[in-house]
């Protein structure tokens, strides 16, 4: 985020060379415990135009680190394509022209060959990449994607198809005996959580089984609250096409099915996934109640290397419309945008990607563009924030969570700052524990709840520095690893000693430049805003406690202030000056860089 | 009877902890390439097989070994490389069938070694793909494992259901 903030003038295009691409490993990266084969994208965003970060998995990042290198900043633009060639303390730019037009999966393999290295790891770009679709994405492996914030259209944009890596040096450790007894102490606490268990299993596909039944997933678009008749896509219907779990770098959970399609139209298919978010993204929100497509779908997006939860989003959003005659059939080219529409769901993946006929060309340029082409009467059925699609979750019944993804400075997202713990209710002296301040256990509830939002930014935003996965912190289990455990972890790696406090300092200084930079995009208080339906209609169905509610403008406004007062921002959202200076920041660009 | 490093290839989900937690217990870092045990993959066929060495009854980097260097610990049956004997040749290397020895930092030699019977990827392979079980007691539980495969069938034919 520093080498963000200071690299960049603000007010530049994200699709110009002046844009920057940063890929940051961490200081757990290539620990075994917790996840940790991560790293994190940044660059700004082409969606928003703020901050645009997005973290990925698998094993790449241990990759690069073993290669020697923590750190890339990416500048500039190739003249014609190319791809990095990362390998023991050296970086070679090698053509890509041979690469250009290939899909995700096919790049990697042919990287691979040609340096005759099966143990190769790369980060590439599919189609949809190269051909600026703003929400394109990064992927490595089968499945991993830095989804969000249109990393690979940053990619796309600098004719930089691939970072392939190999290493054979060493990642070393200030106390490795202790180290690995720890690790292994992490292993077991993370895999006592029954979440941890259940996802060994059936992955995150195991959240739609409460939420849907509750009534918590949005459903045409944003009409429903619940899939109804929705039992096809339950997670145990993953058993039919599983052949197995898989496993990121140094994970113990290996939250991911590998699954074959034997039939069908685009069989055969091997592929990975599909996350809760596809379920939704291809499922629910365009009212698909079946396995297969989600299937399909999964595989086509991570082919294209194309964001899952924007495109199924959009999707839907042009479902909506279509329904209500904004979008007309002249207007779509004839594509029937009903709900429930398979073919169309499949067909529109493609036509997103190769940006082909007016319809899809519009929706590859994301929520902004499209609602200037479309009219102002689309912006009412549009589930976004900054910009970015929300993920199809309805936060309608639960101002916490409705809060973190109005204050998520990359734009609508579940995994910026989501206090999903709130939805178990647990004992109010419990919660006031975890997040140290007085609150409410009602999920329904506003008091206290922008503390839950602040608490859990910060820890996300330190996890990811750190390199290592969410799910193996504070966010679906309750007694996972959090700060004691990450000061423990940092002091046998690096020797480094932090106390907990200073860790939290740490997450709201990094939240706060992320904060700081978006302002210098403009950003303020007026772009922390729930879509209007939020206000106005109520969930219509789900269960007792959940059907009927919507959120009361004034105590959202209410929220909004108190989470501003945590951080030490103004009420306009803008971080004053006396903490910028308590967190050791300088406003102006650093001369150094 | 002594136990033996045995793998279920299905359990394996590719996460690669037996490896990072070979290498930082064994070369005190962690970097893959020095794992005594590394997971082979067909990443895009979604097939992972555990390599290590299979400390073989009738070794071939014993054999090989102009220098006798290599011998078998008494415990744990793991083939030992006697350090103060070996020239680092490297033919062990190049003739174990299973990609079973490999070359350090240093181009010292890296083998399995059971960690003195008491294996660190077992501990840390959480599918329990990695076990390490007395050899007896292996014949019984691969023959219940099929047999579970074939009760399946036989419920089809004899329509069933148990």
């Amino acid at each position: 985020m520093y080498l963000l903030y200071n690299h960049l003038p603000p007010g530049i295009d994200p699709l110009s060379p002046e844009n920057i691409l940063l890929i940051g490993t961490g200081l757990l990266t290539g620990i075994p415990a917790l996840g940790s084969g991560r790293c994190d994208i940044a660059a700004k965003s082409p969606i928003t135009g703020g901050i645009g970060d997005s973290n990925i998995g698998g094993f790449f990042a241990p990759e690069l680190r073993m290669a020697g290198f923590d750190h890339l900043v990416i500048t500039g633009k190739a003249e014609k394509p190319v791809y990095l060639w990362i390998h023991d303390e050296e970086i070679e730019i090698l053509d890509a022209s041979y690469l250009w037009g290939e899909d995700t999966f096919k790049t990697q393999s042919h990287i691979r060959s040609e340096h005759g290295d099966e143990e190769i790891k790369s980060l590439v770009i599919g189609p949809a990449g190269e051909n600026l679709v703003k929400f394109a994405n990064i992927r490595t492996g089968m499945k991993n994607s830095a989804g969000r914030t249109g990393m690979g259209c940053v990619m796309g944009s600098k004719n930089l198809k691939a970072i392939a890596a190999r290493g054979n040096l060493d990642i070393e450790f200030a106390n490795p005996v202790e180290l690995l007894d720890y690790c292994k102490e992490m292993i077991d606490m993370v895999m006592k959580n029954r979440y941890s268990r259940a996802a060994s299993k059936w992955g995150t596909l195991i959240i739609y089984s409460t939420t849907n039944t509750t009534g918590l997933i949005r459903t045409r678009n944003f009409q429903l609250n619940q899939l109804e008749q929705g039992w096809d896509i339950e997670p145990e219907e993953m058993d039919k096409y599983t052949i197995g779990m898989s496993g990121c770098f140094g994970c113990p959970v290996s939250c991911r099915h590998r699954y074959v399609l034997k039939e069908g139209a685009f069989a055969p298919i091997f592929a990975e996934g599909p996350e809760y978010t596809s379920l939704g993204a291809f499922g629910t929100m365009v009212d698909c109640k079946s396995m297969e497509t989600i299937l399909v779908a999964n595989h086509l997006v991570n082919k294209y290397g194309i964001d899952t939860l924007e495109t199924g989003g959009l999707i839907a959003w042009a479902m909506e419309l279509y329904e209500k005659g904004i979008l007309t059939e002249e207007m779509t080219e004839g594509l029937r945008l009903e709900w429930g529409n398979e073919d169309v769901v499949l067909e529109l993946i493609r036509k997103i990607t190769f940006r082909e006929g007016a319809l899809a060309n519009i929706l590859a340029d994301g929520f902004k563009i499209a609602i200037d082409k479309f009219g102002e009467e689309s912006k009412y059925y549009a589930i976004e924030v900054k910009g970015m699609s929300n993920l199809h979750s309805d936060e309608r019944p639960t101002p916490s969570l409705a809060l973190g993804i109005t204050t998520s400075t990359r734009g609508a997202d579940h995994l910026r700052g989501r206090p999903a713990i709130d939805l178990y209710g647990l004992p109010k002296d419990f919660l006031e524990e975890i997040y140290g301040g007085p609150m409410s256990s009602d999920y329904r509830s506003y008091d206290g709840k922008p503390r839950m939002v602040y608490w859990q930014e910060i820890l996300y935003a330190v996890t990811d520095s750190l390199g290592t996965c969410k799910f193996q912190t504070v966010f679906l289990a309750v007694h996972a690893p959090k700060w004691e455990e990450f000061t423990k972890l940092i002091k046998l790696v690096s020797g480094m000693e932090y106390t907990v406090p200073q860790l939290m300092e740490i997450g709201e200084r990094i939240y706060t430049l992320e904060r700081m930079f978006n302002n210098r995009e403009g950003f303020s208080r007026k772009d922390d805003r729930l879509p209007e339906r939020y206000f106005k209609e109520a969930t219509p169905i789900g269960l007792p406690r959940i059907r009927d509610r919507k959120i009361d403008k004034e105590k959202f406004e209410k929220m909004l202030d108190e989470y501003y007062t945590l951080y030490g921002w103004d009420e306009n959202g803008i971080p004053t000056e006396k903490t910028i200076q308590k967190l050791g920041l300088i406003k102006e660009q650093s001369p150094i860089l | 009877m002594q136990k033996i490093l045995f793998v279920d290839q299905e359990k394996c989900t590719g996460c690669r902890l037996c490896e990072i937690a070979c290498s930082v217990h064994h070369e005190r870092v962690s970097n893959t390439s020095r794992a005594r045990i590394h997971i082979v993959k067909w990443e895009m066929s979604g097939l992972y097989v555990p390599m290590f060495c299979q400390q073989c009854d009738t070794p071939i980097c014993e054999t090989v070994c102009p220098m006798n260097a290599v011998k078998r610990d008494d415990k744990t049956g793991a083939l030992l490389i006697n350090k103060d004997l070996c020239v680092g040749c490297k033919l062990c290397v190049m003739f174990c069938p299973f990609g079973g020895v490999g070359i350090g930092k240093n181009r010292e030699i890296l083998k399995c070694d059971l960690c003195d019977g008491d294996p660190i990827c077992v501990k840390f392979c959480i599918p329990s793909a990695l076990q390490y079980i007395d050899a007896n007691t292996i014949n019984l539980r691969k023959k219940r494992v099929a047999a579970g495969r074939l009760t399946e069938l036989m419920k089809k034919l004899l329509d069933v259901s148990i």
